[in-house]
Protein backbone atom coordinates (compact mmCIF):
# COMPACT_ATOMS: atom_id res chain seq x y z
CA UNK A 1 0.00 0.00 0.00
CA UNK A 2 1.37 3.35 -0.60
CA UNK A 3 0.24 6.78 0.88
CA UNK A 4 0.00 10.20 -0.90
CA UNK A 5 -1.01 13.11 1.13
CA UNK A 6 -2.06 15.66 -0.91
CA UNK A 7 -1.28 19.47 -0.33
CA UNK A 8 -3.55 20.82 -2.71
CA UNK A 9 -6.34 19.98 -5.16
CA UNK A 10 -4.17 19.98 -8.34
CA UNK A 11 -1.29 17.73 -6.04
CA UNK A 12 -3.91 15.58 -5.71
CA UNK A 13 -5.42 15.34 -9.08
CA UNK A 14 -2.27 14.58 -10.71
CA UNK A 15 -1.82 11.73 -7.91
CA UNK A 16 -5.35 10.46 -9.33
CA UNK A 17 -4.06 11.38 -13.01
CA UNK A 18 -1.29 8.94 -12.46
CA UNK A 19 -2.81 5.96 -10.52
CA UNK A 20 -5.79 4.36 -11.96
CA UNK A 21 -5.92 2.10 -8.29
CA UNK A 22 -6.57 5.06 -6.26
CA UNK A 23 -8.66 5.26 -3.34
CA UNK A 24 -9.46 8.87 -2.07
CA UNK A 25 -9.73 9.56 1.53
CA UNK A 26 -11.18 12.91 3.40
CA UNK A 27 -12.23 12.07 6.99
CA UNK A 28 -12.25 8.29 6.98
CA UNK A 29 -15.19 7.28 8.52
CA UNK A 30 -16.38 5.03 5.99
CA UNK A 31 -13.19 3.51 4.43
CA UNK A 32 -11.47 3.10 7.64
CA UNK A 33 -14.42 0.22 8.81
CA UNK A 34 -13.81 -1.02 4.91
CA UNK A 35 -10.42 -1.54 5.73
CA UNK A 36 -10.77 -2.40 9.12
CA UNK A 37 -13.28 -5.37 8.62
CA UNK A 38 -10.83 -6.65 5.76
CA UNK A 39 -13.36 -5.74 3.10
CA UNK A 40 -11.39 -2.98 1.10
CA UNK A 41 -7.61 -3.45 0.74
CA UNK A 42 -6.36 -0.67 -1.51
CA UNK A 43 -3.14 -0.60 -2.90
CA UNK A 44 -2.65 2.95 -3.38
CA UNK A 45 -4.38 5.54 -0.92
CA UNK A 46 -4.59 9.40 -2.14
CA UNK A 47 -5.88 11.39 1.69
CA UNK A 48 -6.96 14.96 0.66
CA UNK A 49 -8.17 15.75 4.48
CA UNK A 50 -5.19 18.42 5.04
CA UNK A 51 -6.44 20.21 1.37
CA UNK A 52 -7.57 23.77 2.75
CA UNK A 53 -9.11 24.86 -0.44
CA UNK A 54 -11.64 21.82 -0.10
CA UNK A 55 -12.32 23.48 3.28
CA UNK A 56 -14.09 26.55 1.90
CA UNK A 57 -17.27 27.30 2.60
CA UNK A 58 -19.56 30.78 1.31
CA UNK A 59 -23.34 31.64 1.58
CA UNK A 60 -24.63 34.76 -0.80
CA UNK A 61 -27.88 34.02 -1.66
CA UNK A 62 -26.05 30.85 -3.51
CA UNK A 63 -24.13 27.82 -0.92
CA UNK A 64 -20.78 26.82 -2.30
CA UNK A 65 -19.80 23.98 0.23
CA UNK A 66 -16.50 22.59 -0.04
CA UNK A 67 -16.07 18.89 -0.12
CA UNK A 68 -14.09 18.67 3.09
CA UNK A 69 -16.41 20.39 5.04
CA UNK A 70 -17.58 18.90 8.34
CA UNK A 71 -20.54 17.66 9.98
CA UNK A 72 -19.55 19.76 13.04
CA UNK A 73 -18.45 23.15 11.31
CA UNK A 74 -21.95 22.47 9.59
CA UNK A 75 -23.37 22.78 13.01
CA UNK A 76 -20.81 25.66 13.80
CA UNK A 77 -21.64 27.95 10.95
CA UNK A 78 -25.07 29.17 9.08
CA UNK A 79 -24.67 25.39 6.81
CA UNK A 80 -26.63 27.42 4.09
CA UNK A 81 -29.36 25.33 4.90
CA UNK A 82 -31.36 24.59 8.06
CA UNK A 83 -31.99 21.12 6.64
CA UNK A 84 -28.86 19.93 6.56
CA UNK A 85 -27.91 21.08 9.98
CA UNK A 86 -30.71 19.28 11.04
CA UNK A 87 -29.58 16.18 9.03
CA UNK A 88 -25.74 16.59 10.48
CA UNK A 89 -26.81 17.13 14.25
CA UNK A 90 -27.80 13.44 14.59
CA UNK A 91 -24.65 12.16 12.29
CA UNK A 92 -22.72 9.39 14.04
CA UNK A 93 -21.58 11.09 16.97
CA UNK A 94 -19.30 14.36 17.89
CA UNK A 95 -15.84 11.92 16.97
CA UNK A 96 -17.34 10.86 13.60
CA UNK A 97 -18.98 14.66 12.66
CA UNK A 98 -15.50 16.10 13.58
CA UNK A 99 -13.99 13.60 11.04
CA UNK A 100 -16.92 13.43 8.41
CA UNK A 101 -17.32 15.35 5.35
CA UNK A 102 -19.87 16.52 2.93
CA UNK A 103 -17.94 15.29 -0.14
CA UNK A 104 -17.60 11.74 1.81
CA UNK A 105 -21.14 11.59 1.98
CA UNK A 106 -21.45 11.97 -1.69
CA UNK A 107 -18.75 9.98 -2.44
CA UNK A 108 -19.92 6.77 -0.37
CA UNK A 109 -23.05 7.50 -2.51
CA UNK A 110 -24.98 5.20 0.09
CA UNK A 111 -28.60 4.96 -0.31
CA UNK A 112 -28.05 6.03 3.64
CA UNK A 113 -26.36 9.37 3.66
CA UNK A 114 -28.70 11.51 5.53
CA UNK A 115 -27.08 14.80 3.79
CA UNK A 116 -28.10 13.74 0.44
CA UNK A 117 -32.00 13.74 0.54
CA UNK A 118 -31.62 17.39 1.91
CA UNK A 119 -29.32 17.94 -1.36
CA UNK A 120 -31.90 16.13 -3.48
CA UNK A 121 -34.32 18.21 -2.32
CA UNK A 122 -32.75 21.25 -2.48
CA UNK A 123 -31.82 20.33 -6.16
CA UNK A 124 -28.15 20.92 -5.20
CA UNK A 125 -25.33 20.34 -8.01
CA UNK A 126 -22.12 17.89 -7.44
CA UNK A 127 -18.41 19.63 -8.32
CA UNK A 128 -16.75 17.51 -9.98
CA UNK A 129 -12.07 18.39 -10.91
CA UNK A 130 -10.12 16.55 -13.12
CA UNK A 131 -7.01 17.31 -14.66
CA UNK A 132 -9.31 17.79 -18.02
CA UNK A 133 -11.63 20.44 -16.30
CA UNK A 134 -14.43 20.56 -14.16
CA UNK A 135 -17.78 19.38 -14.86
CA UNK A 136 -20.81 19.99 -12.53
CA UNK A 137 -23.43 17.27 -12.16
CA UNK A 138 -27.19 17.77 -11.12
CA UNK A 139 -27.73 15.75 -7.40
CA UNK A 140 -30.34 14.11 -9.58
CA UNK A 141 -27.28 12.66 -12.05
CA UNK A 142 -24.93 11.94 -9.44
CA UNK A 143 -25.77 8.20 -7.68
CA UNK A 144 -26.56 5.97 -10.36
CA UNK A 145 -27.19 2.94 -7.78
CA UNK A 146 -26.24 1.58 -4.42
CA UNK A 147 -22.42 3.56 -3.50
CA UNK A 148 -22.32 3.94 -6.98
CA UNK A 149 -21.90 7.39 -8.53
CA UNK A 150 -20.93 9.22 -11.83
CA UNK A 151 -17.27 10.46 -10.25
CA UNK A 152 -14.39 9.22 -12.68
CA UNK A 153 -11.50 7.35 -10.39
CA UNK A 154 -9.33 10.62 -11.95
CA UNK A 155 -11.84 12.69 -10.52
CA UNK A 156 -12.32 14.47 -7.18
CA UNK A 157 -15.69 16.06 -5.73
CA UNK A 158 -14.78 19.92 -5.22
CA UNK A 159 -17.80 20.86 -3.60
CA UNK A 160 -21.41 21.01 -3.31
CA UNK A 161 -23.61 23.68 -4.36
CA UNK A 162 -27.18 24.91 -4.08
CA UNK A 163 -28.84 28.10 -3.93
CA UNK A 164 -30.25 29.63 -0.87
CA UNK A 165 -34.11 28.51 -0.34
CA UNK A 166 -34.65 30.38 2.50
CA UNK A 167 -35.33 28.89 5.96
CA UNK A 168 -38.79 27.05 5.21
CA UNK A 169 -37.40 23.08 5.11
CA UNK A 170 -36.64 20.12 7.55
CA UNK A 171 -34.84 16.83 7.62
CA UNK A 172 -35.96 14.01 9.66
CA UNK A 173 -35.22 10.84 10.25
CA UNK A 174 -36.00 7.30 12.42
CA UNK A 175 -33.68 4.97 13.71
CA UNK A 176 -33.28 3.28 17.34
CA UNK A 177 -31.80 6.34 18.78
CA UNK A 178 -30.86 9.71 17.61
CA UNK A 179 -27.11 8.98 18.05
CA UNK A 180 -25.06 6.41 15.79
CA UNK A 181 -28.09 5.74 13.60
CA UNK A 182 -27.86 4.45 10.08
CA UNK A 183 -31.35 5.88 9.31
CA UNK A 184 -34.58 3.17 9.06
CA UNK A 185 -35.85 5.87 6.86
CA UNK A 186 -34.94 9.65 6.11
CA UNK A 187 -36.83 12.22 4.35
CA UNK A 188 -35.81 15.88 3.81
CA UNK A 189 -38.97 18.75 2.57
CA UNK A 190 -37.77 22.16 1.45
CA UNK A 191 -40.29 24.63 0.56
CA UNK A 192 -38.16 27.60 -1.56
CA UNK A 193 -40.70 30.26 -1.38
CA UNK A 194 -39.33 32.71 -3.46
CA UNK A 195 -38.53 30.40 -5.99
CA UNK A 196 -42.12 28.68 -5.84
CA UNK A 197 -40.44 25.54 -5.85
CA UNK A 198 -41.00 22.05 -3.25
CA UNK A 199 -38.19 19.94 -3.24
CA UNK A 200 -38.89 16.25 -0.88
CA UNK A 201 -35.91 13.97 -0.93
CA UNK A 202 -36.20 9.99 0.46
CA UNK A 203 -33.29 8.41 2.17
CA UNK A 204 -32.62 4.83 3.34
CA UNK A 205 -35.63 3.39 1.41
CA UNK A 206 -34.27 2.70 -2.06
CA UNK A 207 -31.43 1.73 -4.10
CA UNK A 208 -30.70 5.51 -4.49
CA UNK A 209 -31.69 9.18 -3.15
CA UNK A 210 -35.47 9.15 -4.15
CA UNK A 211 -37.61 12.55 -5.59
CA UNK A 212 -40.84 12.24 -3.89
CA UNK A 213 -42.20 14.03 -7.36
CA UNK A 214 -46.04 13.48 -6.73
CA UNK A 215 -45.49 14.90 -3.44
CA UNK A 216 -43.79 17.75 -4.57
CA UNK A 217 -46.40 18.52 -7.07
CA UNK A 218 -49.45 17.96 -4.34
CA UNK A 219 -47.59 20.75 -1.82
CA UNK A 220 -47.44 22.98 -4.72
CA UNK A 221 -50.68 23.04 -5.24
CA UNK A 222 -51.17 23.48 -1.63
CA UNK A 223 -49.03 25.93 -1.20
CA UNK A 224 -50.25 27.99 -4.65
CA UNK A 225 -53.69 28.13 -3.26
CA UNK A 226 -52.38 29.27 0.56
CA UNK A 227 -50.22 31.47 -1.04
CA UNK A 228 -46.19 30.82 -1.24
CA UNK A 229 -45.61 33.74 0.67
CA UNK A 230 -47.38 33.19 3.57
CA UNK A 231 -47.30 30.85 6.49
CA UNK A 232 -50.34 28.43 6.95
CA UNK A 233 -51.75 25.52 8.48
CA UNK A 234 -52.05 22.43 6.02
CA UNK A 235 -55.54 20.31 7.09
CA UNK A 236 -55.16 16.91 8.57
CA UNK A 237 -55.93 15.11 5.25
CA UNK A 238 -53.81 17.22 3.23
CA UNK A 239 -51.09 16.71 5.34
CA UNK A 240 -51.78 13.09 5.59
CA UNK A 241 -52.21 13.01 1.64
CA UNK A 242 -48.61 14.63 1.00
CA UNK A 243 -47.65 11.97 3.33
CA UNK A 244 -49.03 9.27 1.69
CA UNK A 245 -47.95 10.32 -2.08
CA UNK A 246 -44.30 10.78 -0.59
CA UNK A 247 -44.33 6.63 1.04
CA UNK A 248 -45.45 5.93 -2.11
CA UNK A 249 -42.46 7.14 -4.36
CA UNK A 250 -40.10 4.84 -1.90
CA UNK A 251 -38.87 1.62 -2.86
CA UNK A 252 -38.14 0.03 -0.02
CA UNK A 253 -36.97 -3.40 1.04
CA UNK A 254 -37.27 -5.43 4.25
CA UNK A 255 -33.59 -5.81 6.24
CA UNK A 256 -32.03 -5.35 9.50
CA UNK A 257 -32.75 -2.19 10.21
CA UNK A 258 -36.92 -2.55 9.16
CA UNK A 259 -39.10 -4.18 7.13
CA UNK A 260 -40.36 -2.16 3.52
CA UNK A 261 -43.66 -1.80 4.97
CA UNK A 262 -42.40 0.03 8.20
CA UNK A 263 -40.14 2.17 6.35
CA UNK A 264 -43.39 3.27 3.95
CA UNK A 265 -45.30 3.31 7.50
CA UNK A 266 -42.74 6.17 8.88
CA UNK A 267 -42.27 8.03 5.37
CA UNK A 268 -46.04 8.64 5.49
CA UNK A 269 -45.91 9.69 9.25
CA UNK A 270 -42.67 12.08 8.50
CA UNK A 271 -44.32 13.36 5.34
CA UNK A 272 -47.24 14.93 7.26
CA UNK A 273 -45.55 15.85 10.17
CA UNK A 274 -42.89 17.47 7.66
CA UNK A 275 -45.65 19.23 5.70
CA UNK A 276 -47.10 20.54 8.67
CA UNK A 277 -43.76 21.92 10.69
CA UNK A 278 -42.50 23.49 7.49
CA UNK A 279 -45.78 25.69 6.34
CA UNK A 280 -45.99 27.04 9.62
CA UNK A 281 -42.32 28.79 8.74
CA UNK A 282 -42.59 31.96 6.74
CA UNK B 1 6.15 3.17 6.57
CA UNK B 2 7.81 5.11 9.31
CA UNK B 3 6.00 7.88 9.88
CA UNK B 4 6.54 10.78 12.09
CA UNK B 5 4.10 12.63 14.53
CA UNK B 6 3.37 14.27 17.45
CA UNK B 7 2.12 12.65 20.38
CA UNK B 8 1.36 13.62 23.83
CA UNK B 9 3.55 16.44 22.81
CA UNK B 10 6.43 14.98 22.07
CA UNK B 11 7.95 14.19 18.18
CA UNK B 12 7.40 10.45 17.56
CA UNK B 13 8.74 8.02 14.34
CA UNK B 14 6.49 5.38 14.62
CA UNK B 15 6.21 2.43 12.27
CA UNK B 16 2.58 2.20 10.53
CA UNK B 17 1.65 -0.85 8.60
CA UNK B 18 -0.22 -1.24 5.18
CA UNK B 19 -3.86 -0.28 6.29
CA UNK B 20 -3.29 -0.08 9.94
CA UNK B 21 -5.36 2.31 11.84
CA UNK B 22 -3.80 5.24 14.08
CA UNK B 23 -5.14 3.12 17.03
CA UNK B 24 -2.83 0.32 16.29
CA UNK B 25 0.07 2.84 15.94
CA UNK B 26 -0.61 4.11 19.00
CA UNK B 27 -0.74 0.58 21.02
CA UNK B 28 1.65 -1.38 19.27
CA UNK B 29 4.30 0.76 17.53
CA UNK B 30 4.22 3.26 20.21
CA UNK B 31 2.95 1.05 23.55
CA UNK B 32 0.26 3.53 24.30
CA UNK B 33 -2.58 0.71 25.15
CA UNK B 34 -4.42 2.93 26.96
CA UNK B 35 -6.64 3.82 23.48
CA UNK B 36 -8.62 0.95 23.42
CA UNK B 37 -9.43 -1.16 20.46
CA UNK B 38 -13.42 -2.40 20.95
CA UNK B 39 -15.44 -2.30 17.56
CA UNK B 40 -12.71 -0.89 14.86
CA UNK B 41 -15.85 0.84 13.07
CA UNK B 42 -16.41 4.22 15.09
CA UNK B 43 -19.35 3.16 16.70
CA UNK B 44 -17.91 3.08 20.68
CA UNK B 45 -15.61 5.60 21.41
CA UNK B 46 -12.90 3.44 23.55
CA UNK B 47 -10.35 4.33 20.87
CA UNK B 48 -11.25 8.48 21.51
CA UNK B 49 -8.21 10.31 21.11
CA UNK B 50 -7.84 14.07 20.25
CA UNK B 51 -5.93 14.59 16.84
CA UNK B 52 -5.12 18.73 16.02
CA UNK B 53 -7.60 19.83 19.01
CA UNK B 54 -10.65 17.63 17.57
CA UNK B 55 -11.87 14.24 19.41
CA UNK B 56 -12.00 11.39 16.80
CA UNK B 57 -11.68 7.67 16.74
CA UNK B 58 -8.18 6.77 16.28
CA UNK B 59 -9.71 3.50 14.59
CA UNK B 60 -11.00 5.46 11.77
CA UNK B 61 -7.57 7.35 11.16
CA UNK B 62 -5.17 5.49 8.68
CA UNK B 63 -2.29 5.14 10.56
CA UNK B 64 0.15 5.67 6.98
CA UNK B 65 -1.80 9.27 6.54
CA UNK B 66 -1.39 10.16 10.33
CA UNK B 67 2.06 11.59 9.30
CA UNK B 68 2.78 14.99 10.51
CA UNK B 69 -0.22 15.46 12.86
CA UNK B 70 -0.66 16.15 16.48
CA UNK B 71 -2.17 13.25 18.72
CA UNK B 72 -3.33 13.49 22.35
CA UNK B 73 -4.11 10.47 24.13
CA UNK B 74 -5.38 9.42 27.42
CA UNK B 75 -1.93 9.14 28.51
CA UNK B 76 -1.27 12.50 28.37
CA UNK B 77 -3.79 13.49 30.96
CA UNK B 78 -2.11 12.89 34.13
CA UNK B 79 0.41 14.18 36.09
CA UNK B 80 2.81 11.54 37.16
CA UNK B 81 0.82 9.36 39.90
CA UNK B 82 -1.64 12.85 39.79
CA UNK B 83 -4.71 12.28 38.27
CA UNK B 84 -6.05 14.45 35.91
CA UNK B 85 -9.34 16.19 37.46
CA UNK B 86 -11.54 14.33 34.92
CA UNK B 87 -9.93 11.06 36.10
CA UNK B 88 -9.92 11.95 39.32
CA UNK B 89 -14.49 12.49 39.31
CA UNK B 90 -14.49 9.19 37.23
CA UNK B 91 -12.95 7.27 40.00
CA UNK B 92 -14.83 9.37 42.73
CA UNK B 93 -18.18 8.62 41.32
CA UNK B 94 -18.07 5.03 41.03
CA UNK B 95 -18.08 6.02 36.97
CA UNK B 96 -15.71 3.09 36.16
CA UNK B 97 -16.61 -0.71 36.78
CA UNK B 98 -15.03 -2.69 33.88
CA UNK B 99 -13.01 0.14 32.80
CA UNK B 100 -12.60 -0.77 29.38
CA UNK B 101 -14.56 1.85 27.97
CA UNK B 102 -13.41 4.48 30.33
CA UNK B 103 -10.58 5.77 29.08
CA UNK B 104 -12.58 6.66 25.69
CA UNK B 105 -14.79 8.72 27.98
CA UNK B 106 -12.05 10.22 29.66
CA UNK B 107 -10.75 12.18 26.63
CA UNK B 108 -14.55 12.83 25.28
CA UNK B 109 -15.32 14.36 28.69
CA UNK B 110 -11.91 16.17 28.87
CA UNK B 111 -12.99 17.26 25.26
CA UNK B 112 -16.01 18.41 26.13
CA UNK B 113 -15.31 20.04 29.28
CA UNK B 114 -12.55 21.98 27.34
CA UNK B 115 -15.04 23.66 24.97
CA UNK B 116 -18.23 24.03 26.98
CA UNK B 117 -16.98 24.27 30.92
CA UNK B 118 -20.59 23.71 32.47
CA UNK B 119 -22.59 21.27 29.85
CA UNK B 120 -26.22 20.96 30.45
CA UNK B 121 -27.35 17.10 31.23
CA UNK B 122 -28.89 16.90 27.01
CA UNK B 123 -24.99 18.63 26.32
CA UNK B 124 -23.07 15.82 28.33
CA UNK B 125 -25.49 13.15 26.50
CA UNK B 126 -24.77 14.31 23.36
CA UNK B 127 -21.31 15.01 23.77
CA UNK B 128 -20.87 11.61 25.04
CA UNK B 129 -23.57 9.76 22.81
CA UNK B 130 -19.96 8.44 20.78
CA UNK B 131 -19.20 6.04 23.89
CA UNK B 132 -20.07 3.33 24.65
CA UNK B 133 -20.37 1.26 28.24
CA UNK B 134 -22.28 -1.56 28.60
CA UNK B 135 -21.62 -1.86 32.73
CA UNK B 136 -22.69 1.48 34.76
CA UNK B 137 -25.94 2.35 33.15
CA UNK B 138 -24.19 5.66 32.23
CA UNK B 139 -26.01 7.62 35.45
CA UNK B 140 -22.18 7.91 37.31
CA UNK B 141 -20.41 8.84 34.05
CA UNK B 142 -23.25 11.55 34.04
CA UNK B 143 -22.24 12.25 37.88
CA UNK B 144 -18.75 12.14 36.97
CA UNK B 145 -18.85 14.90 33.99
CA UNK B 146 -20.57 17.08 36.45
CA UNK B 147 -18.08 16.16 39.27
CA UNK B 148 -14.75 17.18 36.94
CA UNK B 149 -17.05 20.26 35.69
CA UNK B 150 -17.02 21.54 39.11
CA UNK B 151 -13.52 20.37 39.93
CA UNK B 152 -12.38 22.26 37.18
CA UNK B 153 -13.78 25.31 36.73
CA UNK B 154 -16.44 25.76 40.20
CA UNK B 155 -14.68 27.28 42.64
Amino acid sequence: MSVHISRDVDDALDNLASRKDATVLAGGTDLLVEINFGRLRPAHIVAIDRVDELKDFSRNGHVRMGALVTYTRMLENDAGSVALQEAARPIGSPQIRNAATIGGNLGTASPAGDTLPVLAALEATVVLRSKKGERRVPFADFITGPKKSVRRPDELIVAAEWDDAGPAQTFMKVGTRNAMVIAVAGLALVVDRRRRRVGVGLGSCGPTIIRATEAERFAAGLLEEAGWDRTHRPSEAAAKEFGRLAAGAAKPIDDVRGTAAYRRHVLAVMGARALARVAAIP
Amino acid sequence: MRIKLTVNGEEREAEAADHESLLTVLRESLSLAGSKNACEQGECGSCSVLMDGDLVCACLVLGAAAAGRNVQTVESLSDGEQLHPVQRAFVEAGAVQCGFCTPGLIVATYALLKRNPEPSDQEVREALSGNICRCTGYGKILEAVDRASGAMYRR
